[in-house]
């Protein structure tokens, strides 16, 4: 899949300036960035849900088109579900939209649904609403599936088992398109992200070459008057001399962690805003 | 029609399986028939009308009672004939008619306002000059069997039951799809949007029939309604009204986002077609321009051809204006709908 040149606005809202990028087949693709950077909208443009102001989509070389909706899984990142109607009779309901569905056994065994099955979609919990909403993403045999925030809200533990209907999902080979808030999920499952921000793209390599490239030793934090709202960050190669210089500088090194640069520390650098601000 | 089949079975089964509002379709529309139909059999309603034919007797007394409302008809061929006036007696529009030129008057035996007119009538009947004479009036009995309140009023229960469950079923359902992201979910699917509008629709057309011959037969099991027509007939006409009242549902359902202001906007047009569209009261006597205005309502098209069916016995011809205005108007909201509708 390929975007060129993607822009949306809204009257003087420029939601999005101009994406291009390039998602090669089978691999996860993340979209990292604060709220508002635009993620959303560009990950609607791409499905075919929302119209650009200008450039294009293309799936395969060609511009998306009617039949598109046949090949993807959408998982939005807010969407109610039918009332009164069971988990197994709302995949029914989706089976019946695509040509040739994938069977009902496999979508309850690779989503985890059979004790779920008979239960009324109004009093789904929310690990059980995601699994189902990722369900109805799966029916068509999608070669791409796009899901928009798939865990915000999950607690921890719901959040691990919807990690891992990701890896299956990416067993059979199809390819993913993510966009999250955590960093974790980000490292753990793309292999390919993407970082915005004020609708634009700031950097897109795989995680690790990213943190190689903005990131050389590791990062020390300091708190500052014993804040510990108020950091002190230092990014150092030479660990041995930086801790020396601080020591000699008589800084009071209570609270001083020391880790490896990861994708969190990068969009700090890259952005000024912690991610889930 | 895989597709519409699926979203025609997950909208049924929404309705069926969400009680309170099943309950409250059959239920409502049944109380209210038995309501009136008890309110209706003992004193009757405040005001009276009373049709004038040929010209008045100066100074008669009865024609100065205020609480009266006469209307007065002109002779035919402009107004109507003595026997079409004596039908609007037996049909309730009017309670009582009396004939200035053969000195008769007329008054439904079902009535009740028929009696207190009589009573009203037979004290009042002589002007000053012929004080001294028993009675200057003959009493007719209204030819034909005499027609209850509750056989007029019966359609005008379904009807506004079929109202209000159209547009609050099909355009307030999908305005809540569209708000709670639904509509976005299907949109995403291979589903077209008149492949799911349809269905939305189908499935609300079944539901409402089936409410509406439930509601008649129960409530006909105790009141035995008149029936001088054709039920094939007037399945026709429900079924079309039925149409058309979820086409306009439509219209309100192509692009509105917001429930309250659906909700708001419904009200604007089902108060009025409530008050004037003939459901509960005759508007026999209402100013001209609210009985012009009335004929644009559809539900004051499915009363009358109904009315004409059950109490009139009327063929298909007689309704046949009602059915192509119907229909008409049920095309134009269905293109208004189309040419408006958005997914989100």
């Amino acid at each position: 899949m390929e975007v060129k040149n993607l822009a949306k606005s809204y009257g003087q809202v420029h939601a999005v300036k101009g994406v291009s990028f390039k998602i090669p087949e089978q691999i996860c693709f993340g979209l990292l960035g604060p709220n508002g950077a635009g993620k959303t909208t560009t990950i609607e443009m791409m499905e075919g849900i929302l119209a650009p102001s200008s450039g294009d989509v293309l799936f395969r070389g060609k511009p998306i088109g009617r039949h598109f909706k046949e090949k993807v899984g959408i998982q939005f990142q807010s969407t109610a579900l039918p009332e009164f109607i069971t988990v197994k009779e709302t995949i029914e309901m989706f089976q019946a939209f695509y040509p040739a569905p994938r069977p009902m056994d496999e979508i309850i065994e690779i989503c985890s649904l059979a004790d779920i099955l008979g239960r009324d979609n109004r009093k789904l919990s929310g690990g059980q609403r995601q699994r189902l909403l990722l369900a109805l993403a799966i029916v068509p045999f999608p070669e791409i599936v796009f899901l928009d925030e798939p865990t915000t809200g999950l607690d921890p533990q719901a959040r691990r088992n919807f990690w891992e209907l990701i890896r299956r999902i990416r067993a059979e080979k199809t390819t993913v398109v993510l966009t999250t808030h955590y960093m974790e999920e980000a490292e753990l499952l793309c292999d390919r992200i993407a970082i915005m921000d004020h609708g634009r793209i700031l950097e897109i390599d795989t995680p690790a070459r990213l943190i190689e490239k903005h990131f050389e030793g590791v990062v020390v934090r300091v708190p500052v008057h014993g804040d510990d709202e108020d950091q002190m960050e230092i990014v150092t190669a030479d660990l041995d001399r930086t801790m020396k210089e601080l020591l000699m500088d008589d800084t009071n090194l209570d609270g001083l962690h020391i880790h490896k640069p990861n994708l969190e520390d990068l969009f700090l650098k890259l952005t000024g805003t912690s991610l889930r601000a | 029609m895989r597709k519409f089949s699926a979203m025609f079975k997950a909208r049924t089964m929404e309705f069926v399986r969400d009680r309170g509002s099943f309950v409250w379709n059959l239920l409502f529309p049944i109380a209210l028939v038995f309501g009136f139909a008890f309110a209706f059999s003992g004193d009757g309603q405040a005001t009276f009308k009373v049709g004038v034919v040929g010209n008045p007797d100066p100074g008669l007394p009865f024609l100065s009672i205020r609480q009266i409302e006469f209307i007065e008809y002109d002779a035919p061929p402009v107004g109507p004939t003595i026997e079409e006036v004596q039908d609007r007696v037996r049909r309730h529009q009017i309670d009582m008619v009396i004939d200035f030129d053969s000195r008769e008057y007329y008054i439904n035996d079902e009535s009740a306002n028929g009696e207190i007119l009589r009573m009203l009538f037979t004290r009042q009947e002589r002007t000053p000059e012929n004080s001294g004479a028993t009675r200057t009036f003959t009493e007719r009995a209204v030819t034909g069997r005499p027609i209850r309140y509750v056989d007029w009023l019966v359609p005008g229960v379904i009807g506004m039951n079929m109202m209000f469950s159209c547009l609050f079923g099909v355009g307030f359902v999908i305005v809540r799809y569209r708000k709670n992201g639904v509509l976005k979910r299907l949109k995403a699917t291979p589903v077209s949007a008149l492949s799911f509008v349809s269905a939305q629709a189908a499935s609300r057309l079944v539901i409402v029939i089936i409410t509406s011959i439930v509601v008649y037969t129960g409530t006909n099991l105790f009141l035995h309604f008149m029936m001088n027509g054709s039920y094939v007939h007037l399945l026709l006409l429900t079924t079309i009204t039925i149409l058309c009242m979820i086409a306009i549902g439509l219209v309100f359902a192509s692009r509105l986002r917001s429930e309250e202001l659906t909700s708001g906007l419904m009200n604007i047009i089902t108060l009025p077609m409530l008050i004037f569209s003939g459901l509960f009261f005759s508007l026999e006597g209402a100013p001209e321009i609210v009985r012009r205005a009335s004929r644009v309502f559809p539900l004051t098209h499915f009363v009358e051809g109904a009315r004409a069916i059950m109490l009139e016995g009327a063929g298909f011809a007689e309704i046949l204006p009602h059915v192509l205005y119907l229909a008409g108007l049920t095309v134009v909201m269905l293109l208004t709908s189309a040419a408006l509708f958005q997914w989100e």
